[in-house]
């Protein structure tokens, strides 16, 4: 099917795909005669239930690729004997996009002549409205009507009404009556490629650049890329969660177990910390937990080292000198209270690079730290009794046994927003925990 | 002078060729270490049961289109943005609205919450980034504290927060993505590279943290190196707009919606698209995407009002969900995966 993909503006780009794809159901599809053939027939083509297939004959019907017989305005595919008609191609949306005020005009002025002035109330409206905007050319959209009005007198009387209901739909998707939905409405307009980047030299040198390194890359086989399966009994979508999914349960004990600090985590918790050193990390207990271990072992200013570089990455630009003095001082210079161990080749790096102090300038020291952490200290943190013991005391939750009268909504708890949170701690000074239990009543909560 | 102006365009002709024929030698060399499709290695992988999936929550109160929306960390609260200028701030397990701004343009395309949660980053037609700190005081105006941090010079199309709140990575209509300092509204990073509007941003959850995927009108979705501004690794199989882009749990894979009506897997280790998710009774654009907790499922919101559930691994659909009366225009799994929120065209956001 060819479609005029001729960029007439925007949004031809954008919205030619659906309807391709929308045209090309339909010139697959048989003749219809009636909804519930329509139905049926989607079904068995693309092997789906019946309420998918009903959607996507909606869908048909309402961008005006079918429609109905009986009640023409109201367009909704209804699945039984209701008969229903192809819109013919030149009716099609996308063969005249964007329908045209003119085109518009005329029809309203063939209704108007045809009917006598008989026009619905907001055919009434809209048709006074253009004969201003366009009063210019008002002769001719006059005479337009009147030609195709005759043209069509000398057409059999069953063709003529074919065409006025095949015209009649296309008005009716392309100029909704008041109220009805705009199925037209693509959001914003995106322009065509060419039209916000300048395709200049630079830009195809830089394309070759990417591509010159990206030709360089180590890749992998596909065959190795597979991971994730432990992850899958974590997942609380796919296999539930203890004591409940607060969204379906309406109970919120699931997220008070899980806050950042818990007196006793859950298992579920301890036993990700062992799936990977990021993991760990990105858990504020799983760092406590694991400093504790590395002190034990003399080795805690590495995490230490390690989560200061971290702050200097993400943390405020006004404060990056003052960060890296700070490093230096305790980690790095000779003598320091936290030295740590890094090779002496990116240790002169880094004091060099130290004296032009920037976001990224403890990288390598820090990507070094991390590598020596993960292949050294964490595995032997994951053998250890510490972590060990924490699994085993970890919670594992009941599941909360579903609630004798299920209609009955449990009360839905708000908790303290962090907004709050942060507000009270600096105003009380560091004394943030506790600064309000879940336990506030919903009715009393605030209502914008 | 017109020779001179042959030969500019004879050399842009023929930088363009060069590029071309990069591109195809590199396609050959991804090609050549693909040794088996994905599906086929996901055999052995158990299938999935069936779930029952439920709108848990609507929240109603926009009075125009859902377009984008965030979640707090603290795996209840989100901020969600729409084309009147409001932005609102519900606790979405009451269902109450907490906060509301009403931006000074239409047509809010982004809107994210800050880390800490104590504040929102929204912007969209205004061609700029806004932070506003979230204050409880019933009497301040949110707009008075609020803070211009990003500059483009188009519309804004999707905004992050890096892992603190002190960096924000923005993408925009303009062609590029950047990366500012919140504090002083600075540009730390300039990202050029796509051919038209970048639509769609993710960042990495990768040891290193330094990257981030962008998805645009050029089809193309591009990793970059967030230190250097380079782009890394740039895939280009998509055959329309890339509306959303969304890592996988474990960083070495991302997934990507476009108008095409597909969803494709592109693994960064092997250097490739390894799964397309589509299937032939779905006509209408991917408008967003996100993966569940351990990656197993990828949720896909559609300009047909549906959301389809994937199996990433073997690429069969597990479900499709009805329920928005409008175009499903943004979706997010929450930080702790136990649902997921959805914006729509039909003024609403359900979870």
């Amino acid at each position: 099917m060819t479609i005029n993909t001729m960029a007439k503006g925007g949004w031809h780009r954008d919205q030619m795909s659906c309807f391709r794809m929308m045209e090309k159901v339909i010139v697959a599809m048989q003749d219809p005669d009636m909804g519930r053939d329509i139905i049926d027939w989607l079904m068995k083509k693309y092997n789906i239930c019946e309420e998918e297939s009903l959607h996507i004959s909606g869908l048909l019907v309402r961008y005006g690729y079918i429609y109905p017989l009986k009640e023409p305005r109201s367009l909704v595919l209804r699945p039984d004997e209701s008969p229903y008609r192809f819109q013919t191609p030149y009716f099609w949306t996308s063969t005249r996009w964007p329908a045209s005020e003119l085109d518009y005009a005329i029809y309203l002025a063939k209704k108007n002549i045809r009917k006598q002035g008989e026009l619905m109330e907001y055919e009434k409206e809209r048709y006074s409205v253009l004969h201003k905007r366009i009063n210019h050319t008002w002769d001719f959209v006059v005479m337009q009507a009147r030609e195709q009005l005759r043209a069509s007198k000398q057409r059999r009387k069953a063709d003529r009404i074919v065409l006025e209901c095949q015209e009649q739909a296309y008005w009716l998707i392309n100029r909704p009556p008041p109220g009805a939905r705009n199925m037209l409405d693509m959001g914003l307009e995106r322009p065509n490629n060419t039209a916000r980047v300048t395709l200049n030299s630079e830009h195809y040198k830089n394309e070759i650049d990417t591509c010159k390194r990206a030709l360089g890359r180590n890749r992998v086989k596909s065959s190795i890329c597979l991971e994730g399966e432990q992850y899958q009994n974590h997942d609380p979508i796919m296999e539930g969660c203890l004591p409940s999914n607060p969204w379906i349960s309406d109970d919120s004990a699931h997220w008070t177990m899980n806050l950042e600090t818990v007196p006793t985590p859950t298992r579920l918790r301890v036993e990700r910390w062992s799936f990977s050193f990021m993991e760990l990390l990105n858990d504020e207990m799983g760092r406590r937990e694991f400093m504790t271990y590395l002190e034990k072992e003399f080795s805690g200013e590495n995490l230490g080292f390690w989560l200061a570089c971290e702050d200097i990455k993400h943390g405020e630009s006004s404060r990056i000198v003052e960060k890296v003095e700070e490093i230096y001082r305790n980690f790095l210079a000779p003598g320091a209270p936290r030295w740590v161990n890094i090779d002496s080749k990116t240790m002169d790096k880094t004091l060099s690079g130290i004296r032009h102090p920037h976001r990224f300038v403890m990288e390598d020291a820090q990507m070094h730290i991390y590598f020596l952490i993960k292949k050294d200290s964490y595995p032997r943190y994951l053998k250890s009794d510490l972590y060990k013991n924490m699994l085993a005391k970890g919670i594992v939750p009941q599941e909360t046994k579903k609630s004798v009268f299920p209609f009955m909504r449990r009360q839905r708890h708000s908790s303290p927003s962090p907004a709050q949170v942060a507000t009270q701690a600096t105003e009380e000074g560091g004394n943030a925990t506790g600064a309000g239990q879940a336990g506030t009543n919903s009715a009393a909560g605030s209502n914008v | 002078m017109a020779t001179q102006e042959v030969q500019v365009n004879e050399t842009l002709v023929h930088l363009k060729t060069e590029s071309e024929t990069l591109k195809s030698k590199l396609e050959e060399e991804r090609a050549k270490l693909h040794d088996v499709e994905l599906h086929q290695v996901a055999e052995k992988v158990e299938g999935l049961g069936q779930f029952v999936m439920k709108t848990r929550r609507t929240l109603k109160g926009h009075g125009n289109k859902v377009l984008c929306m965030d979640w707090c960390k603290d795996k209840r609260r989100i901020v969600s943005s729409s084309q009147d200028g409001k932005v609102i701030v519900w606790d979405a397990f009451t269902t109450n609205k907490e906060h509301a701004v009403t931006m000074p343009c239409t047509w809010v395309m982004a809107c994210a919450y800050a880390p800490s949660g104590c504040a929102v980053a929204c912007g969209g037609l205004d061609n700029k980034c806004s932070v506003y700190p979230l204050s409880l005081d019933k009497n301040e105006n949110l707009a008075a504290k609020k803070k211009s941090v990003a500059m483009h010079t188009n519309y804004l199309s999707a905004c992050s927060f890096t892992n603190s709140d002190m960096q924000i990575l923005t993408s925009s209509g303009d062609g590029t993505c950047a990366l500012w300092d919140v504090e002083s509204g600075q540009l730390l990073q300039s990202f050029h590279g796509h051919a038209a509007d970048v639509l769609c941003l993710d960042l990495a959850p990768s040891e290193t943290g330094n990257t981030f995927v962008s998805g645009g009108c050029d089809k193309k979705a591009n990793v970059w190196d967030m230190r250097s501004g380079q782009c890394i690794q740039s895939f280009e199989t998509h055959e329309s707009d890339i509306n959303s882009v969304r890592y996988y749990p474990s960083g070495d894979a991302f997934a990507s919606g476009s108008d095409d009506a597909t969803c494709r897997l592109y693994d960064l280790r092997a250097d490739r698209e390894v799964a397309i998710y589509s299937k032939e009774s779905i006509i209408f654009g991917v408008s967003s995407v996100d993966f569940s907790l351990s990656g197993r499922l990828l949720f896909a919101g559609y300009n047909d009002y549906t959301i389809n559930v994937w199996d990433v691994l073997k690429g069969t659909r597990v479900s499709i969900l009805f329920g928005h009366e409008n175009r499903v225009s943004t979706l997010r799994v929450s930080p702790d995966g136990t649902s997921f929120c959805t914006g729509s065209w039909d003024h609403t956001l359900r979870v």
